[in-house]
Order: structure tokens, then sequence, then C-alpha cells
């Protein structure tokens, strides 16, 4: 894992950001910032159940389900079937991708691999089956299919590199 | 904008969000109980994931409540409709970048754009950019997973969803010619 400095500075950094934005805000238009402050607040109260579920998740995943459970499923011994393991399981599942991380972090430090877990975020933000019906609507069926499956193999490749590079 | 026609629906999906947090929550009281041996580790575990969201998740929300109030949907469009060769990859993902909104309202914008005659492949990218690359979102993943992991991770999505792009436009190109020399023949 990181250091605790590190994970404070990036924690300043995005703070300072908007905070710095903030202030353009307000300085530029009172009414543009409440309408944004508004957002900002409905988007929290929207996403406080979900945090809060994760949160209690990643405790009882850490705390009950032994590591070499997990680094034999989804571990650097696992290979290649690990990140099939993960990359199926970023595909079905509809997590937001803002919750997503905690509990992808949470999986490195149970033991997963760098691949698997690549290819759990990716698949769960590039493949969409829960929107797949939207998606065929609007797009039509040519294109939602090429994209989606052309979107799993590439979330495949691109964890396996992320594996040999890191 | 983002909530428009179906607040009532957001309302309800959000009060069956907090009901399952309820529940979710009884259910660990219940097992920590039954397990008080676990129960220290699993509330340091919790806590530690907490704090780190808190840290950074208020900031987040803010960042996305001015980017859709200060780059609206409608300037998305306006610049999208018209763009192409490699001004228009960038635009398509930097324009899916931005944070504004989830992707179910991306799919109509997407339709909407190809009835303008935006390119296939910049329409793909643009999708694709819209769903795997949010830039709050990537703050995030900085804090969670380190700034090496966030980089590698993005600089591959966006070679491999430009490389997807083009590759759906030409595959759907190809097809498109096949079919209508079979109606002709």
């Amino acid at each position: 894992m990181k250091s605790i400095v590190s994970n404070y500075l990036t924690a300043i950094i995005i703070n300072a950001i908007s905070l710095g934005w903030l202030i353009f805000s307000v300085v530029k238009s009172k009414e543009k910032t409440k309408k944004s402050l508004k957002i900002a607040f409905k988007t929290f109260i929207k996403i406080i159940p979900l945090v809060v579920i994760i949160i209690v998740f990643i405790g009882f995943l850490l705390g009950f389900i032994p590591s070499n459970f997990i680094s034999n499923i989804i571990g650097d011994k696992a290979g290649f079937w690990g990140i099939m393991v993960t990359a199926v399981l970023g595909s079905v599942l509809f997590i937001p991708a803002l919750i997503s991380f905690p509990l992808a972090a949470s999986l490195l430090d149970g033991g997963a691999s760098v691949m698997s877990v690549a290819a759990f975020i990716t698949t769960l933000t590039m493949v969409g089956i829960v929107t797949l019906p939207l998606e065929l609507r609007e797009l039509g069926k040519k294109t939602t299919i090429l994209r989606n499956v052309l979107s799993f193999i590439f979330a495949v490749a691109i964890a396996i590199l992320m594996g040999v590079i890191l | 904008m983002k909530n428009i026609g179906n607040t009532k629906k957001n309302k309800k999906n959000m009060r069956k969000d907090y009901i399952t947090m309820a529940v979710v929550l009884v259910i660990a009281a219940v097992l920590l109980f039954v397990f008080p041996q676990k129960a220290s580790s699993v509330l340091t575990i919790s806590r530690n994931y907490l704090v780190e969201l808190v840290l950074v998740l208020p900031a987040v929300m803010i960042i996305i409540g001015l980017f859709s109030v200060w780059i609206p949907d409608q300037m998305v469009v306006k610049y999208m409709g018209h763009a192409s060769g490699a001004k228009g990859i960038i635009l398509s993902l930097v324009l899916g970048m931005l944070p504004t909104g989830p992707l179910y309202i991306a799919f109509p914008m997407a339709a909407a754009l190809i009835k303008k005659g935006a390119k296939r492949s910049n329409i793909i990218i643009f999708i694709s950019a819209w769903a795997c690359i949010k830039l709050p979102q990537e703050l995030i993943e900085i804090q969670f997973l380190g700034i090496k992991f966030t980089f590698l991770r993005l600089g591959l999505t966006i070679v491999f969803v430009i490389i997807m792009g083009i590759i759906i436009e030409k595959l759907i190109e190809f097809t498109d010619k096949k079919n209508i020399k079979a109606g002709r023949s």
C-alpha cells in the first residue's frame, strides 16, 4: 500500500482543486455557484447509501475472507483465469465507478493481482450488461454488440499489459 | 438538465438505496454480534476506508456540481456535431471525459449526434470515454489505487478506445457496403 503521506497529498490536491474552482465560481457568478452546490449536495445524498454499503462490504470482505482465498482465485497465481473471473464480474455487476475504486483497492489489499483489479475496473465501466437494452435502442444492434465485445477483449488486454508493466 | 423527466423515478430509486443500506447495516450488526472475535478487525478496516473516502468525496461532489453548471450538455453536442480527423478524436475524448452525467444520458446524446452526422468512430470514442474516463472519478482512483496505476490504466484505455472506435467504424462500413451489394444483385 501507499504511504500515509502520499494518501494525504492526493486528498489535499483534490480539495485544493475544488476549493480553487469554487472561489472562481463565487467571484464569477453567485447564482451558478448556488446551482453547482445544489447539484453537488444532491449527488452526495444520492451516493451516501452506496458508499455505506461498499464500506461495510469491504470490512467484511477483508475481515472474514482469508486473503489466501482471494489470492488463490484472482491473485498472481491464478493468472489468466483470475483476469477472466474479474472481467466477467465487472461486466455483469453494476457498481458506480466512484465507489468501485475503494472496492478495487480492498481486493488489492486482500491479495488480488494488479491484472485482475485492472480488468475489474475496466470492464465495470466499459462493458455494460445492465445498460445494454438502452444502448441497443439508441445505437442499434451492430454497434452495441461490437462495442461491448471489443471492450471486453480490450479490457483483458489492458489488464495483461498493466500486469506486465507494473 | 440531468434530472429531466424522471425525478420521481430518481426519488424512488434513492429510497430503495436507503432501505438497502439499512438492511445491510442490520445484517452487519447481527454478523458482528454472532462473530464478536471478528468485530474489531472488520470495524478497523471499514473505518480506514471510510476515512479515505470522506477526505475526498465532498470535494469531488463539488467538482461534479461545478462541471455540470459551467459546462452544459448542449456545449458538448455543439462541438461534437462537426469535427473529424485527429481533432474529432481528441474532441470526442475530452468531451466524453467531462462529468456531465450518467451513461444512460450519453446514449440518447450519441444517437442525436449520429443523426447530426458525427462520425461513428467518434461516437464510440465519446461513449467509451464517457463511460470509463470521468475526470472527478479519476481523482478517487488516484486516491485509492495510486497515481502510477491510474495513469497507466488511463493511457492504455485511451489508446484502446481510439483503436476500437476506428475498428467498429470500418467493420460497420464494410458490412453496410456488403448489404448494399447483396441487395442489388
